[in-house]
């Protein structure tokens, strides 16, 4: 853990940014082009796993940390079941698109399609949470180490 | 194309037999990583870039992860070779697969023919034509994902956020037993 290429350490450094916003705009473009929450949400968590490769766990806990992460997934999900209930009243069934029908935007515009975005919104951030979660668990996990002690260091920061 | 679609199939069946077949941990996990990359590419050719996307993106993090835990097993081989009693089963089932395929594969459509055309009251042709004015959403995929089959959707999160909390649960108590002060506090209690 301690010899990091240098070489490895500068380019993921310059990296992780665009990552992260490739992740995003595959997130917020879900309905327009190719891609949506799911996608867009592992790369999101791609960028915080390129950190956690390059330059320890310790530095990608401190970027996202763990309790952090929990909220996203949780909030993820929670938002997603709003909107679904949100229909249930608002347009008489479950996970009804009640906002395309109120506001119909114009089609092929960032704002359109009603609850769709919104559910992309929520997906992507459940599915980041949860993907860099798994990751930074399975990580922490080491033959003969002392998992809880990695984990009570990043909880603290 | 066809000609292109065969080759890659080729490609990805040699390295799921590699997968199967080396004795290096490394090696297999790799290998199977070329057939993920594989079939992202059969996607894109197939005109599914949404699936391309993902498929390469969790192949991707699958992959980081296999050789990051495999990493330190490397060298340490996975037991020996088939035995001649699983080569016999796998060529049974092959041959089992190939008379069944005889039989299935003229009645599949033609490549590029949905078999969702020859209904006429499919959803699929529903989709297509009502769904840009039903949701608004440009892309077909995410309108179907989101709008029409959105309890699929929810059922999916549901599964991930399941599956992430049972890999949690089940990492915090592994941790328990397998790290030093884990087993001081097990021989504590007891």
């Amino acid at each position: 853990m301690k010899n990091r290429s240098l070489i490895v350490q500068r380019v993921s450094r310059w990296l992780a940014p665009f990552i992260f916003i490739y992740g995003l705009q595959v997130i917020l473009y879900g309905h327009l082009s190719p891609g949506g929450g799911f996608p867009g949400g592992v790369i999101l968590a791609s960028a915080f796993i390129l950190i956690l490769l390059s330059r320890g766990k310790e530095e990608a806990g401190r970027r996202l940390p763990l309790s952090r992460a929990g909220r996203f997934d949780n909030t993820g999900a929670l938002v997603f079941l709003a909107v679904g209930l949100l229909g249930l009243v608002l347009g008489g069934s479950f996970l009804v698109n009640f906002l395309q029908r109120l506001f119909p935007g114009r089609p092929f515009s960032l704002l359109s399609s009603g609850t769709i975005p919104i559910n992309n919104l929520a997906i992507g951030l459940k599915i980041w949470g949860g993907i860099f979660l798994a990751v930074l668990f399975l990580s922490v996990l080491r033959v003969g180490g002392d998992p809880d002690r990695g984990l009570k260091t990043m909880e603290e920061e | 194309m066809e000609a292109l679609l065969t080759s890659l199939l080729v490609f990805m069946i040699i390295a799921a037999v590699v997968a199967l077949a080396t004795r290096e941990l490394l090696s297999a996990v790799i290998a199977l990583g070329a057939v993920g990359f594989g079939s992202s590419a059969v996607f894109l050719l197939l005109r599914a870039p949404d699936l391309a996307i993902t498929q390469i993106v969790v192949e991707v993090i699958a992959l980081v992860l296999l050789i990051r835990t495999t990493l330190h097993l490397s060298g340490r081989g996975i037991g020996e070779g088939p035995s001649g009693r699983r080569v016999r089963a796998a060529g049974l089932f092959c041959l089992a697969f190939l008379v069944s395929a005889l039989f299935a594969l003229p009645r599949l459509p033609r490549l590029g023919e949905p078999v969702m055309e020859r209904i006429a009251s499919a959803p699929s042709s529903f989709y297509l034509e009502r769904g840009l004015e039903l949701t608004g959403s440009a892309n077909l995929v995410t309108a179907i994902l989101l709008d029409f089959r959105a309890y699929d959707t929810l059922g999916e999160a549901t599964i991930i956020f399941t599956a992430v909390l049972g890999a949690l649960t089940l990492l915090r108590k592994k941790c328990l037993t397998s790290c030093p002060a884990g087993r001081e506090l097990e021989e504590g209690e007891r």
